[in-house]
């Protein structure tokens, strides 16, 4: 139906498969490249930097498998919400105009360790799942299905999901809070009677 | 990377016919032609809008201020942005000696590029959008407009200047706020349309005016004015534009930036003022529609005859048709921007944490309290279904009575009515502004009286 509506649209291609190859390589190289930086990089700001492209990357893998959805939210939520935290947290704490990481022998190790446990196990992940050759069937009008998923049969999971989000926050504002309430006052405010009332 | 995945999505009608006309076939090495064809004409495209944007500010700017504003390059002044692109091309290339030097450059794209993205699922006309099927149109707009953000704040912490930083954590601190009242607002429309597809807002807003989602019911109405004041916040205008307050912070986060680099900024202000234009008209205003209709009969007709013979006149008529939408489309736009620039001219500039009150504490619980709103109406009134034209006829009221839709059809109605009338009282004002306007510039011209003789003057 959407297409008898949207009439004339979109490119069909009759070799998609190169193409898309092709742009596979590049996002792949993209999100790679990157992510290689956010871990070389020394300088915080130039991290989240590389990090902005690693998730645009994935963002463009996410659009060549037609989960258009999921690409814009993690455009959304993450290149555009938590990245800019980031930066944002940044600004406010570090004291040198380029903070940079000096990370300790201990914390290398541990990371590393880590991280090659986690690339182990996502190896082992992905050679013992059969995956279905032809999964979906993109006629249908996938947004609207998505959300009818996730406010009908995943609804209590998706309730828990924000009920944890709700905690987190709650929990970050008491920390904020109960922080600045122990802070003993250095000094009284010597401004004069009119200073006070602008100030 | 931006750009690429924007060119992913490359179409129109009017490549198949070329590529008939040349007699070739569509392979790959084409297909990556002509993405870059038309990627290049949309760079030419934003660049003519925000030209045309930055002239007509400052005309507008002029005549609020009792003066004319730039009258010297061509008629009415019309070539002044072309001249100032000269000079700004004809500068030198500044980078302070202690900046971040590779962020300090890769800013102005980083700000540009998520705004020319952005462009893709902007619906023009019918069949004049770059990719009419990304189902997820109007979310793709907030995260391009969201990632512009990155460079702006990139933009003041590369240049290492005390003002530039204090622009991009303004910048930084309000998006944070503003964010989540934008897209609430951006949900009540969306859910009174049932899809977030542009072309597909488009095509259900067909039938007349009183079928434009700003109609639908009261809540909408409402969430279109939240989403216009976030809308200004988001595009750092005034009176939200703190990240540039020239009167206290320089110019804030491109304070040090000079020549191309900086122009590359105001490309990116004016394309994304238009881009939320251009979602206002998409989403609330009827998107290329007329109020009467017209175009969304007149379409329904040319599919038809199309699909049944796509040759000769059936489709001239659909090409024509799809010119007036855009024109339509974009004098909409263009006076939402219009409005934007009344207010920057007009409003003083809060301070950020006004800014941040006013987003936080005013904007969000009333974006919460219009969602929670629109759904309870929309459960007890529901929505007339389907494309006007297409699935019913939206002018002819004992038709929604007899389908059960009488509620939403006469509140839809009434609804209009106060639009109209609040449309036409502005129009009336600034009509009647402008008429006025030439005596009063007069009257600010005389010399003002003395009220006494200086000092110096006075012969002893």
């Amino acid at each position: 139906m959407m297409g008898a509506i949207l009439g004339q649209g979109g490119v069909e291609l009759t070799d998609a498969g190169t193409v898309s190859a092709v742009l596979f390589y590049v996002f792949a190289l993209l999100t790679g490249g990157a992510a290689l930086a956010v871990v070389f990089s020394r300088n915080i700001v130039r991290t989240a930097v590389a990090l902005l492209f690693t998730l645009a990357g994935v963002a463009g893998l996410y659009f060549l498998l037609s989960a258009e959805f999921l690409a814009a939210v993690q455009l959304v939520v993450y290149a555009g919400g938590t990245l800019i935290l980031i930066v944002f947290g940044v600004m406010l704490t570090s004291k040198s105009q380029f903070a940079r990481f000096e990370p300790k022998l201990g914390e290398v190790i541990v990371a590393m360790s880590v991280g090659v446990i986690l690339l182990f196990a996502l190896i082992l992940g992905i050679f013992h799942t059969t995956f279905a050759s032809n999964a979906l069937s993109l006629d249908e009008y996938p947004v609207a299905k998505l959300g009818q998923v996730l406010l009908g049969d995943y609804l209590v999971p998706f309730e828990l999901i924000s009920v944890l989000l709700l905690v987190v926050m709650i929990g970050a504002a008491y920390l904020a809070k109960g922080r600045r309430r122990d802070e003993p006052r250095t000094e009284k405010p010597t401004l004069s009677r009119a200073a006070r009332q602008w100030s | 990377m931006l750009m690429v995945s924007s060119l992913l999505a490359a179409t129109s009608i009017v490549e198949p016919l070329i590529l008939e006309q040349l007699g070739l076939e569509r392979n790959a090495l084409w297909v990556t032609a002509y993405m870059v064809v038309l990627a290049a004409m949309f760079l030419g495209v934003i660049s003519l809008i925000a030209m045309f944007c930055i002239w007509w500010e400052r005309k507008v700017a002029g005549h609020m201020q009792a003066r004319i504003g730039p009258n010297r390059v061509g008629p009415i002044g019309i070539l002044q942005s072309l001249a100032d692109g000269m000079k700004l091309l004809l500068k030198e290339d500044l980078t302070p000696g202690v900046a971040d030097h590779f962020l300090y450059r890769l800013a102005p794209y980083l700000a540009f590029a998520p705004v020319f993205a952005a462009f893709i699922a902007l619906p023009f006309g019918p069949n004049l959008t770059v990719e009419p099927r990304l189902n997820v149109g109007v979310f793709w707009i907030l995260a391009m407009l969201s990632v512009e953000v990155m460079g702006v704040i990139l933009a003041g912490w590369a240049s290492n200047n005390k003002w530039a930083i204090y622009g991009a954590m303004r910048e930084a601190c309000q998006m944070v706020s503003y964010e989540i009242p934008l897209g609430i607002s951006i949900i009540v429309g969306v859910m009174t349309a049932g899809t977030l597809n542009m072309v597909m807002l488009g095509h259900i807003q067909g039938g007349g005016i009183h079928t434009w989602l700003i109609y639908r019911n009261p809540f909408v109405f409402l969430a279109f004015f939240v989403f216009f004041v976030a809308s200004l916040a988001s595009n750092k205008r005034a009176p939200f534009d703190l990240p540039e307050s020239e009167s206290e912070l320089v110019a804030g986060f491109h304070t040090e930036y000079s020549g191309l680099r900086w122009s590359f900024f105001f490309f990116a202000e004016y394309g994304a003022m238009f881009i939320v234009g251009g979602i206002q008209a998409a989403l609330f205003l009827g998107g290329w529609h007329d109020p009467f209709g017209l175009l969304g009969w007149w379409y329904q007709k040319a599919l038809a005859n199309y699909t049944i013979d796509p040759t000769g006149m059936n489709v001239a008529s659909l090409l024509l048709l799809n010119v007036i939408g855009v024109g339509i489309f974009v004098t909409k736009a263009l006076g939402i921007i219009f409005v934007q620039m009344w207010l920057r001219w007009t409003l003083p500039r809060p301070r950020i944490d006004q800014v941040l009150y006013a987003c936080v504490k005013v904007l969000l619980p009333m974006a919460c309290v219009l969602l929670l709103g629109a759904a309870v109406w929309q459960w007890l009134i529901p929505e007339r279904p389907g494309i006007p034209w297409k699935d019913y006829q939206p002018w002819d009221l004992a038709d929604w009575f007899r389908a059960g839709y009488g509620a939403a059809g006469v509140t839809q109605l009434v609804l209009t009515l106060v639009g109209i009338g609040m449309f036409s009282a502005v129009v009336g004002w600034v009509m009647y502004a402008a008429a006025t306007g030439r005596n009063n510039k007069q009257r600010l011209t005389e010399p003002a009286p003395l009220d006494r003789v200086p000092d110096n003057l006075v012969k002893a």
